[in-house]
């Protein structure tokens, strides 16, 4: 299927908005809907594996090391759930944009 | 071969239903319609259609099983009435926005309330701007004859819209009258197999239906609805040529009867024009130049038609059989007005409302119309274009 973005004229557009085409419902980069935004403090982190667990929207990467490595901003809506559930203070909620 | 048979209304939209054999009806009783999912349930009982029938427990429910059924790639059919449309109103816009070629059978009766069972037009104008296609029938051989031709109108690739086939509630869905039916092998060879390009229940293109469609997007798509409502125009009539090659029974974007020649015309659609006709034949006999264009394809309307068909005429009086409560005029008389004054036609035009509930439409309350229209040819004037017919008013 050939991209549809917002450039794209009527006449090139699928009728209905029908996708035709599976998985890819990743293309949709819901992370700017976020308002609050985690900061992953690598050093206070023991890998211990509750975060990625409860996050709604898979956007806590684990590699194959099983250790988990910094948010994932195209996903991540900032629900902090993540930062509740963390022992170790090793995840921080910031306001979005604010340094 | 035809075959001579006497049906009401509701049973003739019920056989071409049967004829066609759907994949699925799903449907929900509702007086004055309710004949029709009824009878065609007996069909299913039968074996006589191979149908999955699905009896729901609402009529949002009969649209939304309608429109996953024809999502997932079958022909799907229902029927109702007033309330019962008003109950499907959410789904009526999704089924013609996800571009699914559904048809329906919409025995028009009075939206409540107060309560009414009996026939108006009330029902079918609160859809009017839903992005169906909507064909008038007058009598019960056309709610027979626009059924045969719907499937082939919505499922065309230039169209992909919904469509629906209105008639008179009781007046034409109970009265029984003489029709003729084709044969089913010449239906079916007519309406052809339902092969839609894309549907979810095919495994070899997963796809998705209706998804969020928001401030980049939504407005192109509301474009292409409005771009196939278009193109249903030229699909109408080429499917009608079909039709009358098949039947010999001809079929326009509305009829005129005896309008060319004509000096004054009604406007009006359904049963109404049957009343209608049978007053200009008495007129005509007296000398009178009275004519009449019944509207059968009211959505998309025919603009340039009606405006090139109305523009000789010295006076036109459109019936509207629904108030629009709007203080201006009823919907078919502000089409017909716009379309006139967008084509740069001026012919002197009054609106009544008529008809409201069920209330009878007598030979009287038309001719007396036409009379009121000479008035205006002789004066060239009109008074109050906003009018009422067979209302009771005043002093008794």
């Amino acid at each position: 299927m050939t991209e549809i973005n917002a450039k794209t004229p009527m006449e090139k557009m699928t009728i209905g908005g029908d996708i035709y085409e599976a998985g890819n419902a990743r293309e949709f980069k819901t992370g700017d809907w976020r308002s609050m935004r985690p900061e992953f403090l690598s050093d206070k982190c023991k890998q211990c594996g509750l975060c990625f667990a409860v996050c709604p929207e898979n956007a806590i990467p684990v590699g194959k090391d099983l250790k988990r490595s910094d948010f994932n901003f195209d996903y991540c809506k900032g629900c902090g759930v993540c930062a509740k559930v963390c022992p170790f203070g090793a995840i921080a909620m910031k306001e979005e944009g604010v340094e | 071969m035809s075959i001579r048979e006497r049906l009401s209304g509701n049973e003739a939209t019920a056989v071409a239903m049967k004829q066609i054999n759907p994949d699925v009806v799903a449907a929900f009783p509702i007086t004055p319609s309710t004949e029709i999912p009824q009878y065609f349930s007996t069909f299913v009982a039968n074996g006589e259609v191979d149908t999955e029938f699905v009896a729901v427990e609402s009529e949002h429910s009969a649209m939304s099983a309608t429109i996953g059924a024809e999502a997932a790639g079958a022909r799907a059919m229902t029927a109702t009435s007033a309330n019962g449309l008003s109950l499907m109103w959410e789904m009526i816009y999704i089924a013609s926005s996800l571009r699914l070629p559904i048809v329906m059978a919409l025995v028009n009766r009075a939206v409540s309330g107060p309560l009414n069972i009996h026939n108006d037009h009330s029902d079918a104008m609160g859809v009017r701007d839903a992005g169906w296609i909507m064909l008038f029938s007058e009598n019960n051989q056309e709610a027979y004859d626009n059924m045969l031709m719907a499937h082939r109108i919505a499922e065309h690739k230039d169209v992909l819209l919904p469509v629906m086939i209105c008639q008179d509630g009781f007046i034409t869905s109970h009265s029984i009258e003489n029709i003729q039916l084709e044969t089913d092998e010449e239906v079916k060879k007519f309406v052809g197999q339902y092969k839609p390009e894309h549907y979810l229940l095919n495994d070899k293109e997963p796809i998705a239906i209706g998804p969020l469609d928001l401030q980049a997007y939504l407005f192109e798509h509301k474009a292409q609805q409005a771009e196939a409502m278009r193109n249903a125009k030229k699909v109408i009539k080429e499917v009608a040529e079909d039709f009358e090659k098949w039947t010999g029974r001809k079929y326009e974007f509305f009829e005129k009867y005896k309008l060319d020649d004509a000096e004054m015309a009604i406007v009006c659609m359904n049963s109404t024009a049957g009343t209608t006709k049978a007053v200009v034949d008495k007129l005509r006999e007296q000398g009178v130049k009275a004519g009449l264009l019944k509207i059968r394809m009211f959505r998309p309307f025919p603009v340039e038609e009606v405006a090139e068909a109305l523009s000789h005429l010295k006076a036109v009086a459109v019936l509207d059989k629904a108030d629009s409560l709007n203080g201006a005029g009823g919907a078919l008389f502000e089409d017909v007005t716009s379309a006139m004054y967008v084509n740069n036609k001026f012919v002197p035009m009054v609106n009544y409302v008529y008809g409201i509930g069920g209330r009878d439409t007598t030979e009287m309350q038309i001719e007396s119309v036409y009379s009121d229209l000479a008035k205006i040819v002789e004066t060239g004037k009109v008074d109050n274009p906003y009018r009422y017919l067979g209302l009771r008013k005043g002093e008794n």
